[in-house]
């Protein structure tokens, strides 16, 4: 009797490699060898991996059309198996994997959309916090409220991209008229979070990607905003930072100690 | 105040009625909470609910303050030769101290090898070295999750030429030794019959009744293999057979009233047509046979 591991190593090989013959010894109820029948599970798996991406990425699905796009996700799953039995979190390669699929390299957009649908996807499935209250911070003496430190929800993701993927996104998965969008039309910057019951996805203004990113670096405001300002000299500070405590991305403020600034 | 925060004020009990539940998707989240349906319980899949938090928690969270829960583990990987993930056992811990589900369940199949997940119930070979691991891995699970599991009995499409047990043989015998319950999925009996040429009525009849504590029902579609026989393909995603409800009710005939669960994952129906799918379950459950024969002859 061949061991269990060596039956279930040439079954997985088999099912992982649709070039190699059927495991030995799977039968039909005759006793032998049935190519069809062992096909069922090498579909089976194919198929689920396919639907788990079109779940995740429903705009990426309208945009290539159904047959492209399980052609395209088939071709993603089969070199990127799942590691975990939480499927929740499958197919955060799948951006990455359209940035060089060289069939779809007249789509450059594609995979920064994917970025925004995957965001979204964390969002949904991040964990809960409650966002301060705005006016928690309203005690805060002026000359040390540059120097707090924000936390975000954890929920929080941004996605730059060269191109209006916000706008591609969003006609693609809501039911909104379809318009004519201008690819030269210069980037956009997204902010998916899930602050209280749904996910939401904005545009942010000019700057505001570098000064939450070095929020959730750990940088105080007056830091944050001078990140942002080297690349943006009409950011404005009191601006963004009544935005994000409006969406309710801020879930905590705290003082940091003047000595350790600069770390 | 945030809906999140929302508390529910109590929570209904936790043992499964020998009723007929469904099994619960997102889409009927709200239909659910808005109409609160009768139906005896829901069940979901483990996996779908191990998110840290988020819009499925909210929903599950007030449902199971109003229906008793079951829960159903499709990644465990049970049936494999290798070590059972610790940290998937550690999710499933968390999983049941929130909701307190009345059942737990889990397939007698495999579907993780070298560190990738294939998200499919592979069949193994009935042989004492399979029996063994496998009872390994059940006596594992119930001691890290301190209660009782119930394992399911598979759909296959092919055998292993060295299986030396039966199925409902092997099945028998785990549930002996590891005291383990079972879950008797009617459709899987048919599917595996139909593909393996078993009797169903055999199947329904020698299998261990006094173990199981659950039933699940679903569809499934017709195919056929190299040789143009019969080959059923466990689909979940139509009404269920006709003949799936003649075994039904030759097990429940066995049984008695047993919490009976109406599988639908793929091509979901509106809720309206799988409330009427569970409201047939309690016509048999019920031993309401004439009105049973009615729902029949109008489901064709």
């Amino acid at each position: 009797m061949r061991p269990l591991a060596e039956v279930q190593s040439e079954f997985a090989a088999a099912l992982r490699d649709r070039q190699l013959p059927i495991p030995r010894g799977c039968v039909a109820p005759d006793g032998s060898p049935d190519e069809k029948r062992f096909a069922v599970y090498r579909n089976n798996v194919a198929s689920s991996l396919i639907d788990c991406v079109a779940e995740s990425y429903p705009a990426i699905r309208r945009l290539l059309g159904e047959e492209c796009f399980r052609e395209t996700a088939r071709v993603y799953a089969a070199q990127d198996l799942p590691r975990s039995p939480v499927m929740l979190e499958y197919g955060g390669g799948f951006p990455a994997f359209l940035e060089q699929f060289e069939p779809l390299a007249g789509l450059p957009y594609l995979a920064d959309v994917a970025r925004i649908e995957r965001a979204w996807l964390e969002a949904y499935h991040a964990p809960e916090a409650a966002p301060l209250d705005p006016a928690a911070l309203a005690g805060v003496p002026a000359d040390r409220a540059v120097d707090m430190c924000l936390t975000l929800h954890p929920s929080v993701r941004i996605v730059r991209s060269p191109f209006p993927a916000l706008s591609i996104w969003h006609m693609n998965i809501a039911d909104v008229e379809v318009q004519p969008i201008d690819l030269e039309a210069g980037g956009e910057d997204a902010l998916v979070a899930r602050p209280e019951a749904e996910v939401q996805a904005r545009a942010l203004p000019a700057g505001g990607a570098l000064f939450l990113t070095a929020l959730m670096d750990g940088e105080t405001l007056t830091q944050a905003a001078e990140r942002a300002l080297r690349s943006c000299p009409e950011f404005n500070l009191t601006d963004h930072l009544t935005g994000i405590l409006e969406t309710g991305v801020v879930i905590a403020g705290r003082l940091k100690r003047r000595r350790s600034r600069g770390h | 105040m945030s809906v999140l925060q929302a508390v529910p004020p109590r929570r209904t009990c936790n043992e499964i009625p020998a009723r007929a539940g469904v099994g619960l998707k997102a889409p009927h989240y709200r239909r659910i909470l808005e109409t609160q349906p009768d139906v005896g319980f829901f069940e979901v899949h483990a996996e779908n609910y191990m998110g840290a938090g988020g819009p499925p928690h909210r929903y599950l969270t007030e449902i199971r303050a109003c229906y008793p829960l079951s829960l159903h583990g499709v990644g465990l990987s049970i049936g494999a030769d290798h070590p059972l993930d610790r940290d998937h056992l550690r999710r499933l811990a968390a999983l049941i101290g929130r909701y307190e589900p009345g059942l737990f369940s889990e397939h007698l199949a495999w579907s993780s090898h070298g560190g990738q997940f294939f998200n499919d119930l592979l069949p193994v070979p009935y042989t004492l070295k399979t029996l063994q691991r496998v009872c390994e891995h059940i006596d594992q699970v119930q001691e890290s999750l301190g209660r009782q599991m119930l394992i399911e009995n598979p759909s296959t499409y092919v055998a292993f030429a060295e299986s030396t047990y039966w199925e409902v043989d092997f099945i028998a015998e785990i549930s002996r030794r590891t005291g383990c319950g079972l879950l008797l999925d009617v459709n899987n009996v048919y599917v595996a019959c139909t593909n393996q040429h078993w009797e169903a009525v055999r199947y329904i009849d020698e299998f261990p009744m006094a173990h199981v504590r659950q039933i699940h029902l679903a569809g499934h579609a017709t195919d056929a293999d190299a040789h143009g026989r019969a080959l059923l393909i466990d689909s979940h995603d139509r009404l269920i057979d006709g003949i799936v409800w003649d075994l039904y009710a030759q097990a429940i005939g066995k049984l008695g009233p047993t919490p009976t669960l109406i599988e639908w994952d793929q091509n979901l129906p509106d809720w309206g047509e799988l409330h009427a799918e569970a409201q047939r379950a309690e016509l048999i459950l019920s031993g309401d046979r004439q009105n049973e024969e009615t729902v029949r002859a109008a489901a064709g």
